[in-house]
């Protein structure tokens, strides 16, 4: 199901969003991060969340796993729903969520394992041990994460031994070697040089073919050269969300023109 | 910065003295050589006075006659002693100290009270006296638990109501649980949180997340906490002193519920109750040097063991 442009920009129509929130509110302890965000992201497009530091979108986008469960007093309120379902539902299994919902973090994270068991690890997870069924799964993650031709020789040795652009494409091959549905994408670039960062908004426009890619970003070109969606945070509160190009071309708001065009942020 | 600030300054050339300075590294010098000295000083006269008393026989067989005596006198039963209860001791304090410090580090919420109370234990535990621990072994494991099987099982006489090398190891592993949980503590804190983070977020349960990435990184750091247990408790005698030590045996200790000889106290027995301590002192030095070589080797055990574990574990899983 792919969604056509909408011809009304400030609206936003489009039919079956694969993640909602609804009047989202999140504390750390007593200190409002989101402060009732009500958001539709819609399937197999990129989304990218923007907005100065401590706007909360990072905050935002761990909500879609819950990965802010790892945090001690954190505090949630309102709705996320994912595939129309309440994912913050007391009868909702964290670990199936994740399997749908995959994520790539800003600092890339391969385990001190070798190439092949940091891409295999999501697979050996849920009990898959045969090897030709494995290893089919990783060149294929390999191959979707535009690593494959650069590792294929090597897939035994550690993948520390890879450089940070690497690691973090292989990052990506583990996400996406359990089919999630959605991947979220953490500042995935934002501790690469700008090849590598090349590489890595590559890889996304190709990705999006198959998932939907929710994207945190400090980087206004990189929102606007692979975003399909804009969403504008400032404390903690949604300020803008719309087509990417209206966002960066005729803003609805001041304050999101004001930031977009790096007058304050 | 204006010229003017800068007022002239002495030449570059020329080392000066400055004593204040010269004598403080000089300290650390000598307090570093002293250290070396002492310890060249120690092992040089146990091996001067230990090895003519050394020999195959010495540390083959089980002194039948008069231990004290060098013609007679031989340690295989406290060489295998204190091995085996230092092998049973880490089969305890190993599970038991990695289970708690990942309890403490992964499940435990790091503020609370309760955590809070349960750190101050374990570091309260390491400042207790050895002593001490062998009465609470005496206590606890002989007479609560021990009798307390003996009169479920109706024995006659006492089975584990009495002192034998499992009560022994098992209050050696009291002894040093704080020594494993510390050193598992610091090595499962030092690991990246991204790791756990890239795990769950592929949907690893906890569990799942500990036994294959906190733990296989954390290895080292449980084996350091091992060799360091096995270094306090190889030489310590007052904990065994009630809890399984024998003065003398005629045979190996061959089960758990066996009391056994022990190197370090029969040192102690060797310098005290000789009858001529003339005589014995070869037999005391060997003895010296024969636990210490054993210390050395559980230890370097534990250490390359360890060194393996890290060249391994840099290139595959």
């Amino acid at each position: 199901m792919s969604s056509p442009p909408s011809p009304y920009p400030s609206a936003v129509p489009l039919p079956g969003p694969i993640i909602e929130t609804r009047n989202l509110q999140l504390w750390y302890g007593t200190t409002p991060a989101l402060r009732g965000v009500s958001l539709s992201i819609q399937e197999k497009v990129v989304t990218a969340l923007i907005g100065p530091s401590g706007c909360g979108k990072s905050t935002l986008l761990r909500c879609f796993n819950r990965m802010n469960d790892l945090i001690d007093r954190v505090r949630i309120d309102g709705e996320c729903l994912i595939g129309g379902e309440n994912i913050y539902a007391p009868e909702i299994d964290v670990i199936e969520l994740r399997k749908r919902v995959g994520m790539v973090f800003q600092r890339s994270n391969p385990f001190p394992k070798s190439i092949f068991e940091n891409v295999a690890y999501g697979c050996r997870l849920q009990g898959l041990k045969d090897r030709h069924e494995l290893h089919s799964i990783v060149e294929r993650s390999l191959r979707g994460a535009g690593l494959w031709d650069e590792v294929k020789d090597r897939l035994h040795e550690s993948a520390l031994s890879l450089s940070g652009g690497q690691q973090q494409r292989l990052c990506i091959a583990r996400a996406i070697a359990i089919q999630p549905e959605i991947i979220l994408m953490d500042e995935p670039a934002s501790a690469l040089d700008p090849m590598a960062t090349a590489r890595v908004e590559e890889l996304i426009l190709e990705l999006k073919r198959d998932y939907s890619i929710v994207i945190v970003t400090h980087n206004m070109q990189q929102a606007s050269r692979i975003s399909d969606y804009t969403a504008f945070f400032y404390l903690g509160e949604l300020i803008e969300y719309n087509e990417t190009n209206r966002i960066f071309t005729n803003p609805e708001k001041k304050r999101t023109e004001d930031y977009v065009t790096g007058r304050f942020g | 910065m204006s010229a003017t600030t800068i007022p002239s300054r002495p030449s570059l050339r020329g080392i000066r003295w400055r004593p204040v300075s010269n004598f403080f590294s000089g300290l650390t010098r000598l307090a570093t050589f002293s250290i070396l000295a002492l310890l060249a000083i120690l092992l040089s006269t146990i091996l001067v006075n230990g090895l003519p008393g050394l020999s195959f026989r010495f540390i083959s067989t089980i002194p039948k006659k008069d231990f004290f005596e060098p013609g007679s006198a031989a340690v295989l039963p406290m060489i295998v002693g204190t091995t085996v209860r230092v092998f049973v001791m880490t089969l305890f304090v190993i599970p038991i100290g990695v289970i708690t410090a990942i309890y403490l580090t992964e499940y435990a919420a790091s503020s609370s009270l309760y955590t809070r109370v349960i750190r101050a234990a374990v570091n309260n535990l390491a400042g207790v006296p050895s002593i001490v621990f062998g009465l609470f072994g005496v206590g606890f494991f002989i007479n609560f638990i021990g009798r307390g099987f003996d009169s479920l099982t109706h024995q006659a006489g006492p089975q584990l109501g009495q002192p034998c090398l499992l009560w022994a190891s098992m209050t050696l592993a009291v002894m040093t649980l704080p020594v494993v949980i510390v050193a598992t503590e610091e090595s499962l804190k030092s690991i990246l949180p991204g790791l756990r983070e890239a795990s769950l977020a592929l949907g690893a349960t906890k569990l799942q997340t500990i036994i294959r990435v906190v733990l296989p990184n954390a290895l080292t750091g449980i084996l350091t906490g091992g060799i360091l247990a096995i270094s306090r408790a190889a030489g310590e005698v007052a904990p065994i002193l009630f809890t399984g030590v024998a003065y003398y045996m005629r045979d190996l200790p061959k089960s758990p519920t066996d009391q056994f000889m022990d190197l370090g106290y029969h040192i102690y027995v060797l310098s005290t109750q000789s009858p001529n301590i003339d005589q014995t002192k070869p037999v005391l030095y060997a003895t010296v040097l024969v636990l210490l070589v054993l210390t050395f080797s559980l230890n370097g055990i534990g250490i390359l063991a360890r060194a393996r574990l890290r060249r391994s574990g840099r290139s595959d899983s």
